[in-house]
């Protein structure tokens, strides 16, 4: 893979910024603005995937578990401001008389629920992929496992209706850390948050792929064994890059609440979670950009022509899927590279990197 | 007595079903390394497969009979056109076929939802299953009783196949090693459609049992894809033994979790068992020995 010189990145993500903390809200009506946070928050859980799914080769497929951990956390405490002294709304409505959940309570303080959404996708990941990156669970088994947890998880959140409120999730919320949600002004604070969050996960992201973990990383995904002998341990590399992008996708779920003002099941399950993977899929795995522009591109399809057109866009998703990943494997975003090399050798296609990738796991 | 025997007999009905899906997952991955997401909807499409045949022939006490083999070679023909179409040029990369399915899956799930009613449609009980079995005082409803006995076919048919036919000799040697195999003179690509045929077929004939117990709409397939999946990375690869084992084990257990706590719960339950099953043994129940690294 060539090195790009760091100042394209840098000033990728510069122009990046400008676009979306500067140029967005200056432009965009308020709805749209906020329609724009909420694939930013998307984008965010995106950036994690392609850490993991694109530089490391690990299929996470429930993601939307850990952006549930960040959404329910968020959505708790925002839940319990808006209720005050008194319980949430919903709870009393199948008991008059009923207590609140204890695991609900801590989640009254600022600080504890900022700390629940950092350290509770951390402490998930790690045990989760010391559990599986140890004894050498990868390729599919690590992405069905995956994909049965956000269907567990999601299960169990619509059978809890008194605890988590079920399939209708939690909603209604008026303050957002003291600040009054319905005032346009703090709408906007809360979507420019969300673009900076993006932003800082970007650079993030951009550091560690120029790290001498985002070389090892990579080389675990083309070459899992080699390392070994190399002395590094795999498991170790996938379960930081896991653990990094399971903070990611919290980070993504605990600013989608206030900016959506909605967490459901159905945000979480197992099809939000494949929605995750598409946007990735089709802005490019393992480039830079790629992840965060597929997934608001997709989560602008989503909102835009899924409500429109649902039957409609369902086929333009599975299609998407199919003819992505059988022709462009790297996404768009392996375009121009594609197209210039062409013109520079017509008789030569680019060796995908990825195909090199897999070979390794061809055989299960 | 109760309380003990039923969760016992209906995750057994529940594992029999499981098996039948797994057997064609298993077989293919086995194989091919290929997961088919879509393999699900092949089990919705014998199911609809079903009530199709059931408009056409009046009687339940005959079309079910009938609609056994027409959706096996229905949902075959599904998963020939798959492996045609979309998997045969992705066989260097495995872990993308499964997107790719996922994508197809999509499709056929949408297409199902809008060919037929979204509340899902009817499939008639034959009158030959409407009794109940007495056993041990708990009344075992005998559809129940069928899918494990359907179960119990197929796998001996399968078995028989893979065991004493010509077909069922390359399919087991392409498993074991592909490149010998084709240097032996075998047309693997022959084999992989064949043994994709049969494997969606099996999903198709496990849509008709699952039609008499459940509701047939399309959302069916989704419940059952992760769960046999699970049966499958249990059991070890491209293992009859080891799916047999593994997926009565899975519905029995899910059927006791669910009978002490709830169904959810029993789901949660399950994936941590399947989890630490894996720690015990990650490649599964039953493991071929090799020497490559993996």
């Amino acid at each position: 893979m060539t090195k790009s010189k760091p100042w394209i990145s840098l000033s990728g993500i510069g122009l990046f910024a400008v676009l979306l903390l500067a140029v967005a809200p200056l432009v965009l009506t308020d709805h749209w603005l906020n329609n724009l946070g909420k694939y930013c928050c998307w984008a965010i859980a995106a950036v994690g995937i392609g850490l993991a799914w694109g530089r490391g080769g690990m299929l996470v497929m429930g993601q939307g578990v850990f952006f549930a951990l960040g959404a329910y956390s968020m959505a708790m405490h925002l839940t319990l401001e808006t209720a005050g002294d008194r319980i949430p709304g919903f709870m009393v409505l199948y008991d008059p008389l009923a207590p609140l959940p204890v695991f609900w309570e801590p989640f009254r303080s600022t600080g504890f629920t900022l700390l629940a959404i950092v350290l509770l996708p951390v402490l998930l990941a790690s045990s989760l992929g010391y559990a599986l990156f140890k004894r050498r669970v990868k390729g599919a088994y690590f992405a069905i496992l995956t994909q049965a947890l956000a269907v567990a998880l999601a299960t169990l959140i619509s059978s809890t209706i008194r605890e988590t409120g079920g399939d209708t999730g939690l909603s209604d919320f008026k303050y957002f850390f003291g600040f009054v949600l319905n005032d346009p002004a703090n709408k906007r604070m809360v979507y420019l948050i969300a673009a900076a969050l993006l932003i800082v996960c970007l650079f993030a992201v951009w550091q560690l792929y120029r790290s001498r973990f985002g070389e090892l990383l990579v080389a675990t995904r083309d070459a899992e064994e080699r390392v070994r002998f190399l002395g590094y341990d795999p498991a170790n590399v996938k379960l930081v890059a896991f653990v990094v992008s399971a903070l990611m996708a919290s980070i993504g779920g605990a600013m989608f609440v206030p900016i959506v003002g909605i967490i459901t099941p159905a945000e979480i399950g197992a099809a939000a979670s494949i929605l995750m993977i598409a946007g990735v899929a089709f802005g490019g795995r393992a480039s830079l950009f790629g992840p965060a522009l597929g997934a608001i591109a997709v989560g602008w399809g989503q909102s835009s022509l899924g409500s429109t057109w649902p039957d409609g866009w369902t086929y333009i998703l599975g299609l998407l899927f199919i003819v992505v990943i059988l022709f462009l494997p790297n996404g768009l975003s392996s375009l121009p590279a594609r197209f210039t090399a062409a013109r520079r050798s017509p008789d030569r296609q680019p060796a995908p990197a990825i195909v090199a990738a897999e070979l390794e796991e061809a055989r299960p | 007595m109760d309380a003990l025997i039923a969760p016992l007999l209906n995750g057994s009905a529940q594992g029999a079903l499981l098996l039948l899906a797994a057997l064609g997952l298993s077989l293919t991955f086995g194989q091919m390394g290929v997961i088919n997401m879509a393999h699900g909807e092949f089990l919705m499409i014998g199911a609809f497969t079903a009530y199709l045949v059931q408009q056409v022939i009046a009687s339940s006490d005959l079309s079910i009979p009938v609609a056994l083999p027409v959706a096996l070679v229905v949902a075959g023909l599904f998963g020939l056109l798959l492996e045609v179409t979309v998997i045969q040029w992705m066989y260097r990369r495995p872990l993308d076929t499964l997107l790719v399915t996922v994508g197809v899956s999509l499709i056929l799930r949408q297409a199902a939802l809008q060919i037929f009613p979204s509340q899902g449609v009817p499939v008639e009980k034959p009158g030959w299953l409407d009794g109940q079995l007495n056993i041990l005082g708990y009344e075992w409803p005998l559809r129940q009783l069928f899918s494990i006995l359907l179960a119990a076919v197929c796998v001996a048919a399968l078995a028989a196949w893979l065991k004493y036919t010509s077909f069922g000799r390359r399919i087991r040697a392409t498993v074991h090693n592909r490149d010998l195999a084709e240097t032996s003179g075998i047309s693997t690509r022959t084999v992989d459609r064949l043994t994709f045929f049969a494997g969606s077929g099996l999903a198709g004939v496990a849509g008709v049992a699952a039609s008499l117990i459940g509701g047939t709409n399309s959302q069916m397939g989704v419940q059952y894809i992760i769960a046999a999946f699970l049966v499958v990375a249990a059991g070890g690869i491209g293992q009859l033994k080891g799916t047999i084992i593994a997926a009565w084990a899975v519905g029995v257990t899910l059927s006791y979790f669910a009978y002490w706590t709830t169904g959810s719960l029993a789901q949660v339950l399950a994936f941590i068992l399947v989890i630490v099953f894996l720690q015990l043994r990650p490649q599964g129940l039953v493991t071929v020995r090799t020497r490559s690294l993996v």
